[in-house]
């Protein structure tokens, strides 16, 4: 009974790290900018593909494609910064809901493009890497799963520390605080908002790359289930707060592993996605966020 | 005898372009576009498949299998079939209003699709009501050929394929206590599913868990964590190929070793493509054996491969049969006219097709055998 209870656990922390990671890129864009990034989840996609073909057509090392999924995925960051973003902002008469429409069509032409040039359906990701296990007495653990626990981990310590510590990551702040002091202040807010999409494009990649090793699935269709996930943890989480969205992934993570586990797993998303709406009308600001929707 | 019979054939072609002249203006200029061989009999075939969205290897899969059809069919020249393909994306309002836009053409002779039977259960009431034949060719719940006259189909019944594959699992690996896992988002694999529990019951085996999953899901290690703890003899699997080759996949590396038995959905070469080593020990009962060394389906395989680069499944060639069903009752029809086609159709008999010898029963469902096949060392093979 522990033996179930423990793997559980793990398959839980595993699931709850990546739905972390995802929501770590949606809190950064929705921090500075105030959208969600409805591309995000194809973004995620794109990389978690960047990683089928490096390791599987062109036989790449892990560390390369890892590599070469987030330098991939950052340049999409640039694009839909530069392309859709930018052109949108400051400027008179544009709707405030300009931004997420954007991003939609953004990452409806993402889906699409990547059925187009890989087909329907599931890819295999092809790793031995993903093959490694570590027995813990009667319990077995994959290095993929620790690997995805600790990047997870790594990426929120090093963005708290980044935001906090560093000039740029003060920039950032100031920039989500108030974009026009910031810019009076001296500060390149034009550059900060690029850095922040490509580096939350760029974590993107990272999970992307991440579920397919661990899951074995890649396909089109995956960001938009994820993407909404990634949604779910940051209004649970609180908008814009990087802890937040650390909790509420693990919190939706293990939620849903434990429903399978002890209740009945056509109930999954359902009680998952009740669990959020009984926890919003308690702190309706989310578990972490101010009660004034601002930065961080 | 060949003169006087290609010369009747001429007659009797130039009568009906009369009469189909008289029909309406629009459909003499079909005719003549379509080279203005009097021999040839021209028709539309309306189309509604799952082409995009998460299921969209299904549809594409059956749209290529029916295209293969379409050129070899117009090749030969009997007949001249015109496909008009409508995206349903996987969504029972989208099949019904593409159908509706389909049936709305009076060109449009008869239909085939939706691919999933929770779009036909919304699709096919319409069109018998309508008075148009449609044909399901991955429609594989219960019930389909019971809504009315004019629906039929040529995919084998979860009904008639599971029992006989799960009987012959059972019989070599002498299993008694089973898990299963299905998706209980689809009508299809939720059918299955009740076709699994109704077997295992009758059969005496004792079920320890029954687990769900939903359509596009990447991780089942909560799911198969149960499982692998209930250590059954073999797990039941409702569930399509995408999804199902994953579960394998997970299951393997997580220690789960016993034998699957999956339904029809679940048996694609794709399996061996998503899941690799993993697949081995997947059992399923099939009209369609793709290694099989029948000329037919060796040539269907190059012909397959050639064009688009990857064998086909059952889907393709479930479709690729479909079509020359149609084409075939379309010739015996001798006109394209809705009411006679469909008569043809219903009295289609020993067609010898693709998956083997083919008939419709009284209300339009398939009679034919089925084959059990099994992974084994990275392929299919047939079960013994």
């Amino acid at each position: 009974m522990i033996r179930l209870l423990l793997e559980q656990l793990i398959n839980g922390i595993t699931l709850g790290s990546i739905y972390a990671i995802v929501a770590l890129g949606f809190t950064l864009v929705f921090g500075v900018l105030g959208i969600i990034n409805m591309a995000h989840g194809e973004i995620f996609m794109v990389g978690a593909f960047v990683g089928v073909m490096t390791t599987g057509v062109l036989g790449w090392p892990l560390w390369l494609s890892f590599i070469a999924s987030i330098v991939v995925t950052a340049i999409l960051g640039y694009l839909l910064e530069r392309m859709t973003l930018r052109p949108l902002r400051g400027k008179k008469g544009v709707s405030h809901l300009a931004p997420l429409i954007s991003t939609i069509g953004v990452s409806i032409l993402l889906e699409n493009l990547s059925h187009h040039i890989f087909g329907a359906g599931n890819k295999p990701f092809r790793t031995e890497f993903a093959e490694i296990s570590i027995e813990f007495g009667q319990v077995t653990v994959y290095l993929v799963q620790i690997v995805i626990f600790v990047i997870s981990i790594i990426l929120m310590i090093g963005l708290s520390i980044w935001l906090s510590k560093t000039k740029a990551g003060k920039a950032l702040r100031a920039t989500a605080e108030n974009l026009e002091t910031a810019s009076i202040l001296g500060v390149d807010t034009k550059k900060i908002i690029t850095l922040t999409v490509v580096i939350a494009s760029a974590m993107g990649g990272i999970a992307g790359i991440l579920v397919g090793m661990a899951f074995n699935s890649v396909s089109p269709q995956m960001g938009l289930a994820i993407g909404l996930k990634g949604l779910a943890i940051i209004i649970l989480g609180g908008m814009g707060n990087v802890k937040g969205a650390m909790v509420g992934g693990l919190l939706l993570g293990l939620s849903e592993t434990f429903l399978v586990a002890y209740g009945d797993s056509g109930y999954r998303d359902a009680i998952a996605f009740i669990m959020i709406i009984l926890i919003l009308l308690i702190r309706p600001q989310g578990i972490f966020g101010s009660k004034i929707a601002e930065g961080r | 005898m060949k003169k006087i019979m290609r010369k009747s054939l001429t007659i009797i072609a130039a009568m009906m372009l009369l009469l189909l002249a008289a029909c309406s203006g629009e459909n003499a200029e079909t005719e003549g576009s379509t080279g203005g061989e009097t021999g040839t009999l021209s028709a539309k075939i309306g189309v509604v498949s799952y082409l995009t969205g998460a299921g969209a290897a299904y549809g594409e899969a059956i749209t290529q299998g029916l295209k293969l059809a379409q050129s070899e069919i117009n090749e030969q020249g009997d007949v001249n079939i015109e496909l008009v393909i409508e995206d349903s994306a996987g969504e029972a309002e989208q099949a019904l209003s593409a159908a509706q836009k389909l049936m709305s053409d009076d060109e449009i002779l008869a239909i085939i699709g939706p691919t999933l039977s929770t779009e036909f259960f919304a699709v096919a009431p319409e069109a018998d009501l309508n008075g148009i034949t449609i044909m399901g060719t991955s429609t594989t719940a219960e019930g389909v050929p019971e809504i009315g006259d004019y629906v039929f189909r040529n995919a084998i019944p979860e009904a008639l394929a599971i029992p006989t594959a799960m009987e012959k699992a059972i019989e070599r690996t002498g299993a008694k206590k089973v898990a299963m896992i299905y998706g209980n988002d689809d009508v299809l694999t939720q059918s299955g599913f009740d076709t699994m529990k109704k077997t295992a019951e009758e059969m005496g085996l004792e079920i320890l868990t029954i687990e769900t999953f939903q359509k596009g899901q990447s991780d089942y290690n909560a799911q198969l964590t149960k499982i692998k703890n209930a250590k059954p003899d073999l797990v039941l699997a409702s569930a399509l190929y995408n999804e199902g080759a994953v579960i394998m996949d997970q299951a393997r590396k997580m220690g789960i070793d016993v034998p699957f038995v999956g339904g029809n959905g679940f048996n694609s070469p794709q399996v061996l493509e998503i899941a690799g080593d993993a697949a081995n020990g997947l059992i399923v009962a099939t009209p369609w054996f793709g290694e099989s060394e029948e000329t037919k389906v060796v040539d269907f395989n190059t012909k397959y491969e050639a064009e688009y680069g990857k064998l086909p499944d059952q889907f393709a060639a479930q479709a690729y049969d479909a079509l020359y069903i149609y084409a075939d009752a379309l010739k015996r029809a001798g006109e394209a006219d809705r009411e006679s086609f469909h008569e043809a159709l219903a009295e289609t008999k020993d067609f010898e097709g693709l998956l083997g010898n083919f008939s419709f029963d009284e209300i339009g469902d398939v009679v034919m055998d089925v084959k059990v096949v099994e992974i084994k060392d990275g392929k299919f093979i047939e079960f013994e």
